[in-house]
């Protein structure tokens, strides 16, 4: 039955990858995560399989039968296969620890894709918010009514000094993790970045990947996030970010000012190369694809492609995603039929999307 | 997930940035410390704050503790869950709510290493708000409840489960 739901879910398009926020040239994303364990069983490294069963089966019944919450998605994580976790780690609907790990495990999503609650991650509960754009407060305003709707039906570990306890040392206190993804690939191509990522380092943000922890930053996608959990309220963690990424916002506009005023003619040569490549190419790698949608993108917000749509684009980084692509041509494929099968469905996207000659391929 | 170099579990998630792109380390205790310690100036000029803090967390271990002190050390174990402290070093994840307060005195400066903070600060739940460790003794009891079953002592594991349901049923208490 869960099969069938993600299928509907691979054409849909996250409502993340709109692509029509605030500064959504630049942010991506915003996103808030809380960790919440049940106060009355072992954290996940000590839960048997009976514990697993149990917690599972609590919080599934807070999590779908509160009102308030829209009808969510209910998936059993443990009995889906490898190709539909995969899909679900793409659309960031769950970490890679949860589709990689094993025992009971479920994940609920509701139907804009905005909300997910991980079950038995690496804590009880993880509870996310995503949303398209540089808007965190919503994004918190949200995700502190669905834990207060969970907490009214369950009992969390909470200790009045340290306040939420969890599983790893890194999380307590708060429990919140609090991430903007931003697209910086000006800043990128005039080797300023590192500058930024050491100043943020100074004042305890961490910055990762598009996939997170371990993940490369492919594609010019880097994902800030604050580093310490306990000590600071949740507002002032938001605050935290919040008043950082508008100067980085800056820096990123600064440097493309300056590509389009110093060398406007590699700029415009790089860009419609890109897009030439992902038009035409017969067979094309994901890290590639990433690489060239990550300059077609950088071209359409300062107007050098003027027939593409900004959330089609966000959209092709996540559908040629290897298990996006086996989803959508509804086949299993390796590794060298999905680089074909990823350049047919590039032409055809954009291709048909440029309103250009129809491709004979 | 494991550790890169071995085949122990990863314990310490540095990330470098001192290249052109940020690279990501999982190691085990053993190898991040080997990794820290040879790194030289190179590394030393990082400032990575995970860096900075598995650093930390290596030196607050080895500082002033004998290898039998520390042998000691990692024997305790918390008598709700049963993990030993070595079992929290050698894993990085706790085994149960009550490992904070089994492990205060040495988990108190970790915690002031990783967040600079001590206390927390920011939202409360409206349920327990006073702690949910009574709840938490619960794990204690079914564990015993299910020895003394094993051990077919009937009448203790009637009383255990008496007692377990008192505890669930008394909600928000």
């Amino acid at each position: 039955m869960g099969t069938v739901e993600l299928d509907d879910l691979a054409r849909q398009r996250g409502e993340w990858l709109r692509g029509n926020g605030p500064e959504a040239d630049i942010v991506i994303s915003s996103r808030i995560r809380l960790a919440r364990n049940l106060a009355d069983f072992p954290f996940i490294s000590r839960a048997t399989e009976q514990d697993r069963a149990r917690i599972e089966k609590a919080l599934r019944e807070a999590v779908l039968e509160t009102d308030g919450v829209p009808k969510m998605l209910y998936l059993d994580v443990e009995q889906l296969g490898t190709v539909d976790r995969q899909f679900l780690v793409e659309r960031h609907l769950i970490s890679r620890e949860h589709a990689e790990s094993q025992g009971a495990r479920a994940v609920a999503i509701d139907p804009d894709e905005t909300l997910s609650v991980m079950i038995n991650e690496e804590d009880h509960v993880r509870i996310q918010v995503m949303q398209s754009g540089f808007d965190l407060p919503s994004a918190w305003e949200r995700i502190n009514r669905v834990d207060d709707l969970i907490e009214s039906q369950v009992t969390f570990a909470f200790h009045p000094r340290l306040g939420y306890l969890t599983a790893c040392p890194t999380n307590v206190g708060t429990g919140m993790r609090v991430s903007v993804m931003l697209h910086l690939p000006a800043l990128v191509l005039t080797r300023q970045i590192d500058k930024v990522f050491r100043s943020l380092q100074k004042i305890s943000l961490a910055v990762r990947g598009l996939y997170g922890e371990g993940s490369q930053a492919m594609g010019d996608f880097y994902q800030i996030s604050n580093q310490v959990t306990l000590g600071k309220s949740e507002e002032k963690l938001i605050k935290d970010v919040v008043d950082i990424v508008p100067q980085i916002i800056k820096y990123e506009r600064t440097a493309r000012e300056f590509l389009v005023k110093e060398s406007q003619e590699n700029l415009h040569d790089r860009v419609s190369r890109a897009y030439g490549i992902l038009r035409t190419a017969q067979t094309i790698s994901s890290e590639e694809t990433m690489h060239l949608l990550s300059s077609v993108r950088m071209g359409v917000n300062l107007g050098l492609i003027e027939d593409l749509q900004i959330p089609t684009i966000n959209e092709l980084f996540i559908h040629t995603q290897p298990a996006h692509l086996q989803k959508i041509s509804g086949v299993e494929l390796d590794t060298a039929d999905r680089n074909i099968e990823r350049a047919r469905y590039l032409r055809r996207q954009l291709n048909k999307e440029a309103g250009g000659p129809a491709s004979k391929n | 997930m494991k550790c890169q170099k071995c085949e122990k579990p990863a314990t310490f998630h540095i990330t470098e940035l001192t290249g052109g792109k940020p690279v990501e380390l999982h190691l085990c205790e053993e190898h991040a410390r080997e990794y820290l310690t040879q790194s030289g100036s190179e590394q030393a000029s990082a400032s990575s704050m995970a860096a900075a803090l598995a650093h930390q967390l290596a030196q607050q271990m080895a500082v002033g503790q004998t290898a039998e002190e520390l042998a000691q050390l990692d024997q305790q174990a918390c008598p709700v869950c049963g993990i030993t402290f070595h079992d929290f070093r050698s894993q990085g994840r706790l085994g149960c709510p009550h490992d904070y307060v089994a492990f205060e005195a040495q988990l108190g400066p970790l915690l002031l290493n990783i967040h600079g903070e001590s206390e927390h600060v920011g939202k409360i739940p409206k349920r327990c708000p006073q702690g949910s460790e009574r709840r938490t003794q619960v794990i204690r009891l079914r564990r015993e409840m299910s020895e003394a079953v094993a051990e077919e002592r009937y009448e203790r594991a009637k009383e255990l489960r008496d007692e377990i349901q008192r505890i669930e049923n008394s909600g928000a208490a």
